[in-house]
């Protein structure tokens, strides 16, 4: 080292080389600084997600536009940075529409590996879900406008061989977009495409005719963390059970979470011994007749008759707990939340291609649940406890759950268990 | 980088003011005279919201939606310039001759409703004042013609002589004496008399200066904000419209402190009308040997100012953003990588100050700093341009000694049964009755703060719905968040719809907690200013006004249940009932 500086992270002593990035510096010295928009090499650094967000010489700063400097004193872990940093990755997801089991980066995406390093099972805010398009027009890929953070890599990094910009920001506030220069898209090099793609920390910028060979669930952020692995906590030997009570109901969902719910095999009949499903599909009981101590549900709101179930579920219910991303935020059934409810159904019972012209009627009946204007996430129409993210989340992350909250037995939930998709 | 680069916003303008809006064309000329793609020019242009890229009208108007002008009768100004147009708001007619349009705070607070057409100033205007106004238009008199002349409406100024920035003065004089000072004398003089940025973050001016002095780059530039976005302030547009002279004078003696050779006023597209004003006072400048080579007979001092207009950005007003966009890009703040005096306008070294402070460079050093600290208090010398508006019934400006009591000022004005008032602006802070014995300084006292005035007090009395102040602000800092950084972009998006749920009467306690908490995530991770700022006021009313917010929550507070409005909810699906 030229001109070495002592600074101190969390507590540490660390030397580092004067000026270098605090975000390279912490992470060689094995510091994990979530971040999404740092890109090594580009100078000056973008400092537009702010998902690093630290405590520098005791002001609140981002990591990535610090040079290190002697005496510099940084927080990077504490409880509240911790929240901080979370609170700002989930208005990511609150801002966009990310559908991970829809997503072709899923498992290779930077979004959702920050999501999982920081254990975000839920956002705390509404989504917004605005209108966004998907750019179909450029000529070797096409641009996701619903899965952009805007974070303004590939602004900066990815130019035509005669230096033209080819990705831009386009207006201003919430409507912020990346705009493509569509002619200029078209003059880069296959590998200039690839990189576009390549660099992209979210599913936005798809390379066309280029699948991903790699399969789900062993793809670059699915199956370890990058952190220094904590010690898992001792799992607690299980104490006499007391017998509980369960319910469980799919509103807006696949009953692919119930499905999941199954897979524990054999351990099904374990739980049997512990368990007394009350309402469920799987009983078939559908009024509740007992009171429960944990309600799981599946599936979000997308009419009135979820609404009520779902109310008679948090009277019913000590604890509930959303299962799965459509009861978490939507899901997939959320895909028609950016177009309006008018459109969707005209869509589907007049104008269809397989409807007889003239002969559709959008179904109305006062037995008929109405549908919503869009669909809800659960924690939107009651109070609920516990989120379970996963599309759907496996059936041992359910489980584990399950006995933590009803025996208090400690379990860890594993990186590979933690999933969007 | 093209140096073209940096005429990229005139030529915009040059386009937009041709054609009515910027066609496919425009750009596409524009991205091959400075070597760029056509998405770039694109992006710069689509961040200005004065630029159009589809028709705006033959007469574009641009009425003004600030909260001031909405209790002043906004909505009935806008129906009725609707009605008398054809256009709707955010249209064109469909004889494509007048196009209407909202716009942020144009600086006349103090005069609303008021509207731009064809960017000259209209006040005061009424329903019938519409009607008249586009029978004339229609026609065929002109904007100009038909504009309204801006009344300054200084309203008050320190008694016994005290003013500092209306006092008598000779262009010229405040050079002579910086020339005589040199230039650590001028820097001297500005420390001894605690001048502190007037934008509004009160930035120690002579630390700047002196940053800027030292540094060896050459050139070094002088850049004058006078991007007033924001909302009720127009000190500086009063400043400017009466007194350019001394901003013209503290720019050039800010030039020969550090060494510059170019000085630049940025100004906000809003205050167009101002233009030809201010060229007939640089050419006066220029006509006296003030400005120019060898300018105030200093040989070697080659100094000249020009005028850079801007186009529609509350954000450029961010000193950073503010560069940005004078190199001809998208206004977007920088990251303090770093700072102006630095690496600042073409990455040279920069010096930016607000209107206010040059104009009050420029006194403190032709009359001296014990002049300029006979006035205020101690520890808080001179006196401040606040601009005053809202429920008052003397609306203008007011320069007053620092440490003034609110209730002073109140009473100046003629202030009528005020309730709230927001001191400096949306991203400010709001102030009850409560706090009215609180002074206007930059002093803490006593572990009560003073008030901090950035230049704007807009008054709002017991008739006004606290919430519908918040959802104006709100809905303007969505509007003018540049989009770089989530928490700013993002959480003034969320924010609004917080506010939106209380205002819908379906927020229950913890949606009030919802908001502090994530009005701190903005206010700990933005990038700039302005997503920093955006979240104080809702915060500060829910504290101040706490009875007004306890009348507002939900009715079924407290419950497991959310106040969920299954009616709205299945409201669109009940078209469908036959």
């Amino acid at each position: 080292m030229k001109h070495p500086v002592n600074i101190t992270i969390d507590g540490r002593q660390i030397q580092a080389e004067a000026g270098r990035n605090l975000v390279d510096v912490a992470r060689e010295n094995g510091i994990f600084i979530p971040s999404l928009c740092y890109y090594p090499h580009l100078d000056q650094p973008l400092g537009t997600c702010r998902a690093c967000t630290c405590r520098l010489d005791g002001k609140t700063g981002v990591a990535c536009t610090e040079k290190v400097h002697e005496g510099l004193t940084v927080e990077v872990h504490t409880p509240e940075l911790n929240d901080l940093r979370k609170a700002v990755v989930e208005m990511m997801f609150a801002e966009g529409n990310h559908f991970c089991p829809a997503c072709e980066k899923s498992g290779n995406c930077d979004l959702q590996h920050i999501g999982y390093e920081l254990g975000i099972a839920s956002t705390r805010f509404p989504h917004l879900f605005e209108d966004r398009i998907i750019d179909f027009t450029p000529t070797r890929m096409l641009l996701e406008h619903n899965r952009c953070i805007k974070c303004r890599r590939c602004v900066e990094e990815i130019f035509t061989d005669d230096g033209l910009r080819v990705f831009t920001y386009i207006s201003r506030g919430n409507e912020t977009v990346v705009g493509i220069d569509y002619e200029q898209e078209a003059r880069l090099t296959e590998d200039q495409a690839m990189n576009a793609m390549r660099i992209c920390p979210t599913g936005a910028i798809i390379v066309r005719d280029k699948n991903m060979s790699q399969p789900f669930g062993d793809r670059k952020f699915d199956l370890r963390s990058v952190q220094a692995h904590q010690p898992a906590p001792a799992e607690t030997a299980s104490k006499p059970r007391e017998k509980k009570i369960i319910a469980t109901v799919s509103l807006a969902g696949c009953f692919g979470c119930h499905m999941s719910m199954l897979d524990i095999d054999t351990g099904l009949l374990d739980l049997v011994e512990f368990v007394e499903l009350n309402r469920s599909p799987l009983t078939d009981i559908k009024k509740f007749s007992k009171r429960c101590h944990l309600g799981l549900i599946e599936g979000g709101c997308c009419n009135s008759e979820n609404v009520e179930t779902l109310r008679e579920f948090r009277k019913n219910c000590d604890i509930l707990v959303s299962v799965g991303e459509c009861a978490i935020w939507g899901g997939l059934p959320a895909m028609r939340n950016t177009i309006p409810l008018g459109e969707c159904l005209e869509e589907a019972y007049l104008t269809a291609p397989l409807n007889e012209p003239g002969a559709g009627v959008v179904p109305y009946h006062e037995d008929l649940p109405k549908i919503l204007d869009k669909v809800y996430s659960c924690s939107e129409v009651v109070h609920i406890d516990y989120f379970i993210p996963g599309c759907p989340p496996s059936a041992t992350h359910i489980w584990k759950v399950v006995e933590n909250l009803l025996w208090g037995e400690q379990h860890s939930i594993l990186y590979s268990e933690f999933k969007y998709d | 980088m093209n140096t073209n680069r940096i005429h990229l916003l005139d030529r915009l303008w040059e386009f937009q003011r041709r054609g009515g809006f910027i066609r496919d064309d425009d750009i596409r000329a524009c991205a091959e005279w400075l070597g760029l793609s056509t998405v770039e020019v694109e992006g710069v242009a689509s961040f200005y919201h004065f630029f159009h890229r589809k028709p705006a009208g033959a007469l574009t108007i641009y009425l003004d939606n600030s909260i001031v002008a909405e209790h002043a009768g906004f909505a009935e100004v806008k129906t009725a310039f609707e009605h008398a147009t054809g256009a709707k708001t955010g249209g064109v007619d469909p004889s494509g001759r007048f196009g209407l349009f909202t716009t942020p705070c144009i600086g006349l607070s103090d005069q609303q409703p008021a509207a731009l057409i064809q960017f000259q100033p209209f006040t005061h205007l009424t329903p019938e004042k519409v009607g008249r106004i586009v029978r004339a238009l229609r026609q065929g008199q002109t904007p100009a013609g038909l504009s309204d002349p801006v009344d300054p409406n200084i309203r008050y100024l320190p008694p016994d002589n005290r003013t500092v920035f209306f006092r008598e003065a000779t262009p010229g004089q405040a050079l002579t004496r910086a020339l005589a000072l040199k230039p650590e004398g001028v820097i001297a003089e500005l420390k001894t008399a605690e001048l502190s940025g007037r934008g509004g973050a009160f930035f120690p001016t002579w630390i700047k200066w002196n940053a800027c002095r030292e540094q060896t780059s050459t050139p070094k530039y002088v850049v004058c904000n006078a991007d007033e976005g924001e909302p009720g302030t127009f000190k500086d547009r009063v400043l400017l419209q009466t007194r350019p002279e001394t901003v013209i004078e503290g720019m050039l003696i800010a030039g020969y402190t550090i060494g510059a050779s170019e000085g630049i006023i940025y100004l906000r597209a809003e205050y167009t009308w101002l233009l030809p004003l201010l060229e007939t006072a640089l050419s006066d400048f220029r006509k006296n040997g003030l400005l120019g080579k060898d300018a105030g007979g200093l040989k070697g001092f080659d100094f000249d100012i020009r005028i850079q207009l801007g186009a529609g950005a509350y954000v450029c007003g961010e000193e950073t953003a503010l560069l940005e966009s004078m190199e001809g890009k998208r206004g977007e703040p920088r990251t303090k990588w770093f700072f102006p005096v630095e690496k600042g306008f073409l990455q040279q070294p920069t010096l930016i100050n607000n209107v206010e402070t040059f104009a009050a460079a420029a006194h403190i050093v032709g009359m001296g700093a014990d002049w300029y600290n006979s006035r205020g208090i101690a520890g808080s010398p001179g006196t401040k341009l606040i601009s005053v508006s809202g429920d008052c019934g003397q609306p203008g400006l007011y320069e007053i000694e620092w440490g003034m009591p609110v209730a002073e000022l109140l009473e100046l004005c003629a202030a009528n049964d005020p309730y709230f008032i927001q001191v400096s602006g949306p991203s400010g802070e709001c102030i009850s009755m409560a706090e009215n014995d609180r002074r206007i300084s930059m002093l803490d006292l006593m572990g009560r703060k003073d008030i901090r005035c950035g230049g704007s007090f807009m008054i709002f009395n017991r008739q006004r719905d606290l919430l519908r102040v918040l959802l104006n602000f709100s809905a303007f800092f969505k509007h003018e968040s540049c989009g770089v950084c989530t928490p700013c972009r993002a959480g003034n998006f969320i924010l609004q719809r917080q506010l939106e749920k209380l205002d819908r009467g379906l927020a229950q306690a913890a949606d009030m907690d919802a908001i502090r908490s994530w009005g701190a995530i903005m206010k700990a991770a933005s990038r700039c200013g302005l997503g920093k700022t955006a979240p104080n006021t809702p915060i500060m009313a829910m504290e101040k006004f706490h009875d007004y917010f306890a009348a507002r929550l939900s009715p079924d507070a407290n419950t497991q249940d959310k106040s969920f409005d299954l009616e709205r909810a299945t409201a669109a699906y009940e078209q469908y009932k036959s």
